[in-house]
């Protein structure tokens, strides 16, 4: 069983009532992701998604954290399992479900799918679905950011499985040599695809040494407290933004269903599975709040249902939406 | 005689090497725990233990350079690639190692390998995950590549690839695992370079590969209904191509069209018509027709990947234009 997050010490630090807006916003992210995932789910199975479909469920506190650090000039890269960061950098709603419904409203018009998410005017560099493809580019989006001075970083996200590619280490160094501003996120879910992590990284899962030697400062946090990650994210960034160059976060983290909607996932025990849910952030970030009176549960409850509604217009408007037009199948080849 | 289908006569066709080899391993991304991507090596790891099967990083172009490596030093492996998409951050190794090293070392050096690959569109996986890249690799001297569309000659493809000297690709229609069909018994093989008669008729040639099979007989059949006789032809092999099999059917029928799953330009396909040009165009009615996938990425939206697809009506227009049938 692998429960290594256990390890991982909560970093969270609360300050009381003035942080009741910005808590109630974080669970509001978190809740349209798991929402929306399991609408996915569901539209899946009815035939109205198809290809391949990677559920963000569980890594919600991720996304959630992670974003509010950034700014509007930042751009951010993920690979496949990308809708949990589409939504919480702000992405519309609609129009990241009509893509996934492959309709003429989505956001590439149909053409990408689930797994090619793009929003350019909002920084969001896709959705990537070759292994390891995104790194190199979030590099060069970090690269324009430093040389037309704009003060924006880059921040990618990639899986435990994306560290053994190549294109990682050598990101990594050029990143590195040319002091990028650039956040490395690595959402160490503990398994690529059907193989743990354990089985394919040399030196164990704890993936952020590595980025030592290339001389980029790396922190280890619980990626199922939203909290950890906001906080080690906002120091990061700073960091970044002042021009230190490259920083490294590893958030330990578990996706609750299979790796995409092909897999049983029969290749996890219970006990770990288990254990796991029991860490469920959408249960315990709202019971936090609770515990601590800085929410009260109908506040709670309606912000569940705002996100509730929201994906609910979300499906509806995608089944309304018109699919493309065949004379889409030519354009945007080339410009 | 015992039906089969597609993924059964290659892990059938596995198995054997695995049994009758020692030297013969499989590696590749989740092939043992997980059986693999597509079900093909389900049970082999703990039927042979990890020192034959073993679960690789993701990390392709590592694997399959030592594949090369292992290869050279007198081993014999089998790698999967979760999917010929993949093969792409690996090409290096694939055209600079693998294919290259036996010239570069003046016959030194020999890698006697298979890599076996799913392939083709057709199930909404989008431009990343869509493509047909033995189209490419068919052009590269030094390795060959094979694309079974039959149980048959799935296994006996694979048998004579795990004989034969070079790197081998082994390309599988992705969406024709579960296809059945007789296989014979005994140790027969289906020699790599040799196209395949799949249905005579003395009308038309009609030459594809994987994917592209179905469709052909399709309108093969419809032809039929309105008379016109179809030789339905499996190239089999994309490298070594066997153009014999196909001049010969031409003499018969005096018209060819070619058919690629892939994309229309550039794919194994053009070299089949500029070949045919070149070796039979006394003998063709008008010009080999020829239809294949549009120059574009792959859309996810299905009816624009339908679209994007060759059908069966794409064939009979072709037809029509190119020989007025
Ligand atoms: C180059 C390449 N090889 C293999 C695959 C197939 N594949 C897709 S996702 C995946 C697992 C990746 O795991 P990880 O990086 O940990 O991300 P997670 O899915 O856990 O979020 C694999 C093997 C691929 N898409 N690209
Ligand atoms: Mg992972």
């Amino acid at each position: 069983m692998n429960t290594r997050a256990a390890k991982a010490k909560p970093k969270a630090h609360v300050n009381g009532a003035n942080d009741k807006q910005e808590f109630l916003e974080l669970y509001r992210q978190m809740c349209l992701i798991r929402q929306f995932e399991e609408a996915c789910g569901e539209q899946y199975s009815r035939g109205n998604i198809r290809g391949f479909l990677h559920l963000y469920i569980g890594q919600e506190a991720i996304a959630a954290g992670v974003m509010r650090s950034l700014r509007a000039e930042d751009y951010v890269v993920t690979h496949y399992r990308d809708h949990g960061h589409a939504l919480a950098r702000g992405l519309d709603t609609n129009r990241v479900m009509a893509e996934l419904f492959g309709r003429a409203t989505g956001l590439s018009k149909g053409k990408g799918g689930s797994m090619h998410i793009f929003d350019a005017a909002k920084g969001f560099m896709g959705g990537h679905a070759i292994v390891g493809g995104q790194l190199p580019l979030a590099a060069g989006l970090a690269l324009a950011c430093q040389y037309k001075g704009t003060g924006g970083i880059a921040v990618v996200f990639f899986g435990d499985g994306a560290v053994n590619q190549g294109v990682f280490h050598e990101t990594m160094n050029l990143a590195a040599i040319w002091d990028l501003p650039l956040l490395f996120f690595l959402e160490n879910n503990l398994y690529g695809m059907g193989t743990a992590a354990e089985r394919t990284r040399a030196g164990g899962v704890d993936i952020y040494p590595i980025a030592g030697s290339y001389g980029i400062e790396a922190a280890m946090i619980d990626g199922m407290d939203v909290l950890a990650v906001r906080e080690a994210t906002g120091e990061a960034v700073k960091k970044i933004r002042a021009g230190e160059g490259p920083k490294f976060i590893e958030a330990k983290t578990y996706r609750f269903h299979g790796h995409s909607m092909a897999d049983p996932a029969r290749y996890r025990d219970h006990a770990e599975l288990d254990y796991w849910l029991s860490r469920d952030p959408l249960k315990s970030f709202p019971k936090m709040m609770l515990d601590r009176e800085l929410a009260t549960a109908e506040e709670l409850a309606v912000v569940r249902k705002s996100a509730d509604d929201e994906v609910a217009s979300a499906v509806k408007f995608s089944l309304e939406s018109p699919p493309p037009a065949k004379s889409e199948l030519f354009t945007d080849v080339y410009a | 005689m015992a039906e089969l289908t597609i993924r059964q006569a290659i892990q059938r066709g596995l198995e054997e090497a695995l049994q009758n080899d020692p030297n013969v391993f499989i590696m590749g991304e989740d092939i043992g725990k997980y059986g693999g991507a597509y079900a093909v090596t389900s049970g082999f790891l703990e039927k042979y233990g990890p020192k034959r099967i073993k679960d690789t990083p993701i990390s392709e172009a590592t694997f399959i350079g030592a594949g090369v490596g292992a290869a050279a030093a007198g081993l014999r492996p089998v790698i999967e690639i979760m999917s010929i998409s993949f093969s792409l951050v690996a090409f290096d190794q694939i055209v600079n190692m693998a294919a290259n090293l036996r010239y570069m070392s003046g016959g030194q050096i020999k890698v006697p390998m298979v890599i076996r690959a799913p392939t083709g569109a057709g199930a909404q996986l989008a431009a990343t995950h869509s493509q047909s890249f033995e189209t490419w690799l068919a052009e590269v001297p030094g390795i060959k590549c094979v694309a079974p569309s039959t149980p048959a000659d799935a296994l006996g493809l694979l048998r004579s690839a795990l004989s034969d000297g070079n790197t081998v690709i082994f390309a599988e229609p992705a969406q024709m695992y579960g296809v059945k069909g007789d296989v014979p018994d005994g140790r027969f093989t289906v020699p790599i370079g040799k196209a395949s008669v799949q249905r005579s008729g003395g009308d038309v040639t009609l030459v594809s590969y994987g994917h592209g099979m179905r469709v052909l007989h399709s309108a093969a059949e419809d032809l039929a209904k309105r008379g016109i006789e179809a030789e339905v032809v499996d190239l089999r092999s994309l490298s070594p191509l066997d153009m014999d099999t196909i001049v010969a059917s031409v003499h018969k029928t005096n018209r060819a069209l070619t058919l690629d799953m892939a994309r229309r330009t550039g794919g194994i396909m053009a070299e089949v018509a500029a070949r045919l040009q070149e070796a039979a165009s006394d003998w063709l009615d008008g010009p080999v027709a020829r239809v294949g996938a549009e120059d574009v990425p792959w859309p996810y939206n299905r009816e624009l990947e339908q679209e994007a697809l060759p059908r069966v009506e794409d064939v009979l227009a072709s037809l029509k234009k190119s020989y007025g049938i």
